[in-house]
């Protein structure tokens, strides 16, 4: 199945599931924050508009929150609220304060002063006075702060995908990854439409004559509580355990779709950032996760990888891909990176990643000690017969193998090296390569044969289960339609897993994941 | 009856209201009248703690006000704004019926009451669902009003209450309220800056000058026997039509001579100003007019020429009380 050339019509009716519950959770998400916001703001906004003193200070206050760019907000809440919709709602509700908290302050100050005096003399308490005349009269400047406040929510509760709180940030964030248009337009563009639908509505209200403000006043907590509770509908389904996957592998073929396609998984899912996720597994807040077989965070946590026993992930064995044209130019090279080939094992890898992701230990550190622990490390030679540029994705592994390649490179050639560490994900590697701004980067079988050769699927089929056949295809594929060069397979097979506690998964008997999922539908 | 003592207001140096005392009998109208920013509207505002003042005291019916929450304490006392201060988001129906709310009648009894109050004021019942800044500010003065009288408060306070009317409309408006039973039986304290309204309608007169009150008294005595200059001079201006307005035909009796002729026109009371009777010879066809002494029943037929005369005596004599 090729997604690039559905259209988005055709994605958006085949997730329309998916697509429904992202938008309900997105709208509930919007509203609880904004209940929440209200509920806080109006009676804070009213407090400095009596104590003027103190409106300097709380305005300020919300103001410094407004300006803390989003994804750090989210990343605060981590620590104090952990995952899921609470830090979303969290980091939600204090961007909307200000809004809220600030049209209050203006708008009651803004009544006028004989109105309000008048109110006095007739013999009205504060209460009365600010319920019957300075609410009213500030309604139309406190709405147009709700307005705001709702439009600014929908559009920051994307990001709450990152941390697991759901919304149509599932779909931007995970065709980003993807590269997949379609996913991101199923996403994109209902938040727009949210916003401009709500700030419609709003506006409406917001004109409503002055006599009806009175009832609408009444009715605009009601609607919010309404549209708040959506989130809860989504989160009420589910069996006992809970599944936490990344954006990226929601969408994939190889990746959710097929385990519910081949396995028909069918368990409780929460689209989490990579970042989190694995802590969260250990935190006992999600039971399976979809998790990189070589990841150090697997030995950090206990974790273990649940059999592939009906073979839907593909076989992601990395080797170095070199430019035909750096080949020629330097013709140590391919002996010099062959060095690696068949040196580290899956338990290796996850080893080495856990060094430098759970110890922080430096890659150059890692490259070194693993260097020398296989007698291959040399001295650098600091030889001047050319330059070699290395690239890397943007994770600790890639850095651990660019580092073991310039150790390599300068210890057994004359090349210099310049490493581009960080180049982002496939797509900016590869086109960095095919641009010839780098020499080599270590690219995955898997990822060359789905993400950028994007093979058919009868092909796909064919070869996917065996990892041989996938290494010939594309090594062939790449040569012929990009003159680039796949050489020896450093060994080990950084695939998708599926991945819970080894405790759980010992307690449970679940080794593989059809086992999996007899359990969970044993247990309805 | 309202009795104000050594009254003072300080707003940081500004001495708003210095020392100041007064007392209003039940059913009297006094004005407080002086020039803008001499502390009339803060004396009247101490009146009902919508400012509590900086020293002095004040009762009202013998008891201290500070005795009662002001919140009833205003309930109890219709008050009209210098910018009315009408809500803008409630219609004039729910305007009036503020004060019978927090007094907790029930919608028969306050739009009976509302209805009888529109009549009074000469404002038509079709304005009841309107909102305030769809009336003129005559109409919006009317509204004002009867949001002050509608509870019947037995103490009215208003604070130029027509301050922001053309005079044609000033002077109709002063006539209707001179009228208006109402208001006979209430203790009112109203203030202006404009000596014609406050000469019209007050029956006695209280002139202030920077937070202190210089003379207190009648119209007539303010006119005929000012306590200092700045009494006088605050009066010169319009002195002879204050007085026209002042002197009353009942005043000039004794030297009115009857020409014995009587004429077919109405009758005039000798209750009338001389405003009005020299006024009234612009609309008879005749040389005299006919005016009758209310207590003795006794009708004159005079003259212009003998009603300037008896006027003119009237102000040689010597200043008496
Ligand atoms: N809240 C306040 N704070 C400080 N000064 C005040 C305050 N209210 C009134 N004043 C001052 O007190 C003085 C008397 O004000 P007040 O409003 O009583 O005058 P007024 O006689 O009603 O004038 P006007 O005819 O213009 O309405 C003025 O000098 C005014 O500036
Ligand atoms: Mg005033």
């Amino acid at each position: 199945m090729n997604e690039q050339q559905q259209t988005l019509l055709d994605f958006m009716r085949q997730q329309s599931d998916k697509l429904l519950s992202q938008t309900l959770e997105h709208i509930g998400l919007t509203f609880i924050s904004l209940l929440i916001a209200v509920i806080i703001g109006l009676p804070l906004g009213i407090i400095i508009a009596r104590k003027k003193q103190l409106s300097g200070t709380v305005l300020g206050i919300a103001g410094v929150l407004q300006t803390i760019p989003s994804i750090a907000l989210l990343g605060f809440m981590i620590p104090v609220l952990g995952i899921g919709p609470k830090p979303a709602i969290v980091a939600l509700l204090l961007y909307a304060l200000l809004p809220i908290i600030r049209n209050t302050y203006t708008g009651i100050t803004g009544v006028d002063a004989v109105v309000k005096e008048a109110a006095v003399a007739m013999g009205m308490s504060k209460w009365q006075v600010l319920k019957q005349v300075e609410l009213p009269l500030a309604m139309p400047v406190i709405l147009a702060g709700i307005r705001t406040a709702t439009v600014i929510n929908v559009g920051v509760a994307t990001l709450a995908s990152y941390i697991a709180a759901g919304g149509l940030g599932e779909f931007i964030f995970g065709g980003i990854s993807l590269n997949n248009t379609n996913m991101i337009l199923a996403g994109a563009i209902p938040a727009a439409l949210l916003a401009i639908i709500f700030d419609f509505l709003l506006s409406l209200v917001q004109k409503l004559n002055l006599k009806k403000v009175k009832t609408g006043a009444y009715a605009l907590p009601v609607v919010t509580l309404l549209l708040a509770s959506f989130y809860f509908i989504p989160s009420a389904y589910g069996g006992k355990l809970t599944a936490g996957f990344t954006p990226e592998f929601m969408g994939r073929q190889d990746g959710n779709l097929g385990l519910r396609e081949k396995y028909g998984l069918k368990i409780h899912t929460i689209v989490i950032n990579d970042a989190v996720m694995y802590k969260a597994a250990y935190e006992q807040e999600l039971d399976v996760i979809s998790g990189y077989s070589t990841d150090g965070r697997l030995k950090a946590y206990n974790l273990v990888v649940l059999e592939d026993d009906k073979h839907i992930f593909p076989p992601y064995y990395a080797a170095p891909i070199v430019s035909e044209a750096a080949l020629t130019k330097f013709p140590e090279l391919e002996k010099t990176l062959n060095l690696l080939a068949g040196t580290i094992t899956d338990s290796i890898m996850t080893e080495l990643n856990y060094r430098t992701d759970y110890l922080h230990q430096t890659p150059e550190r890692v490259a070194k000690d693993f260097l020398e622990s296989k007698h291959l490390y040399k001295p650098a030679r600091n030889g001047k017969a050319g330059i070699i540029r290395i690239g890397s994705k943007i994770f600790g592994e890639q850095y651990i193998l660019a580092n073991i390649y310039a150790m390599l490179i300068k210890g057994y050639t004359d090349y210099d090296v310049s490493t581009k560490t960080g180049l982002g994900g496939t797509k900016i590697c590869f086109d960095a390569l095919t641009n010839n701004q780098i020499d080599f980067y270590p690219e995955y079988t898997g990822t060359g044969l789905l993400a950028i050769l994007q093979a058919p699927a009868e092909t796909v089929n064919k070869i996917i289960s065996d990892k041989e056949s996938t290494y010939n295809y594309v090594k062939a594929e790449f040569n012929r339609r990009y003159s680039i060069k796949w050489l020896t397979p450093i060994g080990f097979n950084n695939a998708y897993a599926l991945m819970m506690r080894q405790k759980q998964a010992r307690e449970l008997n679940v080794k593989t994941i059809s086992e999996l999922k007899n359990h969970l539908d044993s247990n309805k | 009856m309202i009795k104000a003592d050594n009254l003072s207001k300080h707003f940081g140096a500004v001495k708003a209201v210095d020392n100041v005392s007064f007392e209003v009998a039940e059913g009297e109208t006094m004005v407080l009248l002086g020039t803008s920013g001499c502390g009339k509207t803060t004396t009247l505002k101490m009146l009902n703690r919508l400012i509590e003042p900086s020293e002095g005291s004040i009762s009202i019916n013998g008891k201290n006000i500070k005795s009662q929450e002001p919140e009833e304490l205003r309930r109890g006392i219709g008050y009209v704004l210098q910018n009315n201060g009408l809500f803008p988001h409630y219609t004039v129906a729910e305007n009036i019926a503020i004060v019978p709310k927090l007094l907790k009648w029930n919608k028969a009894k306050t739009q009976k009451r509302t209805t009888e109050l529109l009549e009074k004021l000469h404002l038509s019942s079709q304005y009841l669902s309107a909102y305030p800044n769809e009336l003129s500010g005559g109409q919006q003065q009317r509204v004002g009003l009867a949001r002050a009288l509608v509870a019947d408060a037995p103490v009215l306070l208003m604070d130029e209450p027509f301050g922001a009317l053309d005079n044609v409309t000033r002077t109709k408006i002063h006539a209707e309220f001179k009228a208006l039973d109402e208001l006979k039986r209430k203790t009112i304290i109203m203030v202006t800056h404009d000596v014609q309204e406050a000469f019209t309608l007050g029956d006695r007169v209280t002139i202030m000058d920077k937070g202190r009150i210089v003379q207190q008294g009648t119209p007539q005595q303010l006119l005929f026997s000012p306590a200092n200059s700045f009494v006088s001079d605050f009066l010169k201006e319009q002195r002879l039509q204050l007085e026209l307005r002042t002197i009353k035909l009942v005043n000039l009796w004794n030297k009115l001579t009857d020409t014995g002729r009587k004429t077919h026109t109405d009758l005039l009371s000798a209750e009338e100003d001389m405003w009005t009777a020299m006024e009234s010879f612009k609309f008879t066809r005749h040389d005299n007019i006919n005016i009758i002494n209310q207590d003795s029943r006794e009708i004159k037929s005079v003259s212009f020429e003998d009603l300037m005369g008896a006027y003119n005596q009237y102000k040689k004599q010597p200043r008496h009380e």
